[in-house]
């Protein structure tokens, strides 16, 4: 890890637990990365996290750090922002925890459009608790609780945001770890809630289960099978099938849930006035 | 804040006010019937005080929300009844496991399952003990009157800040919609008690310690303590640990928290207990018929007395124990099967027989039918 980024970081708390070629300790170098370049007050910050590999990303983070229950870490970290809305809060979570037990907290919280950075791990499996499929296991594909392959079809993490009301979403890579900063950094500025589905991967779980080859071919995939959105743009729809866009894929910025209560209580000042 | 005036309000409109008073200025919840109203005073008094109120998307969600508003110092309460407790459960357990003071209000209704979203019930007294999973520390006050509505909730307010646990405040429905003409206290006349918080550099820290007070001081996020906070097994630090030792003294400790401070939690009424040879132990709304039933069995020159346990958890054995001298047989009314019933027959059966009355059809216990099961014992 770069020196500059040890004061972020719990150093006495490492090596972490995550696997050997676990893509979740590059991303949450990323987000270290996108605080240290973002001027945050480290004070002022807190991580809140949910349960699951990916949450376990708060304990070696040097902030105040909130580690949920499992599904619940956007309705804590809404109470942690509503309450102060001058923190800076973070909120890590993984495909499980934000799609499955905790999809409508992720809805509702995107449909108020809460200032909360979310990054959200997707290893496209239940990684802590041995390898069952979550919604973004792709169909087809082995865990082991679809021991004949996934029949269900996935979630769409971007546009599930979108739809729900996120002003700002974007999806990076444990391989394009630069744009993925890039986007944590936007998210950052973006004052509403912003999505950054970071792609991870599990060599444990699911992908010695899939024959998807060692760790480092799996980072291959994510690299070969990711496109620029900008890229895109000049592409054909069959020269972009079997791939997903990386980038910033929706930045509209509008009224912000906890901006919205305080001017509430401004107008009830003066209206007692 | 000024004198106030007598004015007729229902209990659940009294639990806000004392939650106001208390200093609560964040909510979270989720409209449920019998406690709405709760949620939409609140709505209405918060921002006026520059407090938060958010309607959640679940129940759950409700109870999550407060936990991360009170880490950053506030002091915050819920509302719920029946279903809505049941699913709050994960997270109240969370709470009495990271120690984080809040308040829950639980307007009891009929249940099991949806039950009866309008009728009254006392069946929640075991949930509020053992709802969430695993051993843990709760304390869960009991109100009988509007006037307690609003008392008993500072007080929970206060006793949450203070000893770092949930509380509850159950009431049944009856009570919480119930309406008297009640004469609140003043804010100069409420004692209001604060957490305690830490003093130390942030590097010296010990949100989980283990000294003489039994209650660690707890930092706001915010002000650079930069404190973990976990539902895992934890060290003194915060940390997670599966030291079998460590999680055998944090657990002690968080299961004997309240034990020097009995004195203080434990909270109770007697009314004719002195001669008293039937006693009926009551608590909430079935307590007042019970105090009818005294009349009238008084009046008749039977020797009926009330023991009304206000705080139903921790149980006020000892105090219980000693009062059974002159006791010929214990009579509990209550709108469950016997849950507190249970409790006082695990306290009292070696000295003095117990049996119960039980009604649960979402009518109230009548005195005339507390009179009639004295007589069956007499």
């Amino acid at each position: 890890m770069r020196p500059d980024l040890h004061h972020l970081f719990r150093i006495d708390k490492l090596p972490h637990i995550w696997c050997p070629g676990c893509g979740h300790g590059i991303i949450t170098r990323t987000i270290g990365e996108a605080i240290a370049e973002s001027d945050l007050d480290l004070e002022q910050t807190v991580i809140v996290s949910g349960i699951g590999c990916s949450s376990r990303a708060s304990g070696y983070m040097n902030f105040d750090t909130l580690h949920t229950l499992h599904g619940r870490a956007l309705a804590f970290a809404t109470g942690v922002k509503l309450s102060n809305p001058q923190l800076n809060v973070f909120v890590l979570t993984g495909d499980g925890d934000a799609t499955a037990i905790g999809g409508n907290h992720f809805i509702h919280a995107a449909r108020r459009n809460i200032n909360l950075n979310v990054i959200l791990f997707n290893n496209n499996i239940y990684g802590m608790t041995g390898g069952q499929y979550s919604p973004l296991t792709p169909t087809g594909k082995m865990a082991t609780t679809s021991p004949y392959g996934n029949i269900e079809n996935n979630f769409d993490i971007p546009a599930l945001a979108i739809a729900s009301g996120a002003s700002y979403v974007a999806r990076g890579t444990a391989f394009h770890d630069k744009l993925l900063v890039d986007c944590i950094k936007e998210g950052i500025k973006n004052k509403g809630f912003s999505l950054i589905e970071a792609m991870s991967m599990c060599p444990t779980s699911y992908g010695r289960r899939n024959k998807m080859g060692t760790p480092a071919d799996m980072l291959n995939d994510l690299k070969t099978s990711a496109v620029n959105i900008n890229v895109a743009k000049k592409l054909t729809p069959e020269k972009l099938e079997g791939k997903f866009l990386i980038g910033t894929l929706h930045h509209k910025p509008y009224r912000e849930f906890t901006e919205e209560y305080d001017k509430l209580i401004d107008r009830l000042r003066k209206e007692d006035i | 804040m000024t004198m106030r005036k007598a004015s007729l309000i229902q209990g659940n409109r009294a639990c806000t006010e004392g939650a106001l008073a208390a200093g609560v200025r964040f909510y979270a919840g989720y409209p449920i019937t019998p406690s709405t109203e709760i949620a939409e005073i609140m709505s209405e008094e918060l921002p006026k005080l520059g407090g938060k109120f958010v309607q959640m998307e679940d129940e759950i969600a409700g109870m999550a929300c407060i936990l991360g508003a009170a880490l950053t110092g506030k002091k915050v309460l819920t509302a719920s009844s029946g279903p809505g407790i049941s699913l709050k459960q994960e997270a109240i357990g969370y709470a009495a496991m990271a120690e984080i003071p809040c308040v829950i209000v639980n307007v009891q209704r009929l249940g099991p399952s949806t039950g009866g979203p309008t009728s009254s019930a006392q069946g929640d007294i075991m949930q509020a003990r053992w709802g969430t999973h695993g051993d843990h520390p709760i304390i869960a006050l009991c109100p009988s009157s509007v006037y307690e509505c609003f008392t008993l909730t500072v007080t929970a307010v206060n006793f949450a800040e203070k000893f770092r646990t949930p509380v509850y405040v159950l009431l049944d429905e009856i009570v919480g919609h119930m309406r008297e003409n009640v004469e609140l206290p003043t804010y100069e006349e409420i004692k209001i008690i604060d957490r305690k918080k830490p003093t130390c550099a942030p590097k010296e820290y010990k949100p989980y310690k283990i000294d003489e007070s039994m209650i660690p001081a707890m930092a706001d996020f915010g002000t650079g303590y930069k404190w973990h906070v976990t539902g895992l097994f934890h060290d003194e630090t915060g940390f997670p640990t599966g030291k079998t030792d460590v999680i055998d003294s944090q657990l002690n400790r968080l299961m004997t928290k309240f034990s020097k401070y009995e004195d203080e939690i434990l909270l109770w009424e007697e009314n004719q207990l002195e001669d008293a040879e039937i006693l009926l132990v009551a608590y909430g709304s079935t307590a007042r018929s019970a105090l009818d039933a005294i009349e009238t069995l008084r009046n008749e020159g039977i020797k009926v007395g009330l023991f009304r346990p206000i705080t139903i958890w921790p149980f006020p054995e000892k105090v219980l124990r000693g009062k059974l001298e002159k006791l010929k047989h214990i009579i509990v009314p209550e709108m469950n099967y016997g849950q507190l019933m249970l409790e006082v027959e695990r306290v009292c059966k070696d000295k003095v027989s117990v049996s119960g009355l039980f009604k649960v059809n979402g009518l109230p216990i009548t005195p005339d039918e507390i009179i009639a099961k004295v007589r069956e014992v007499l």
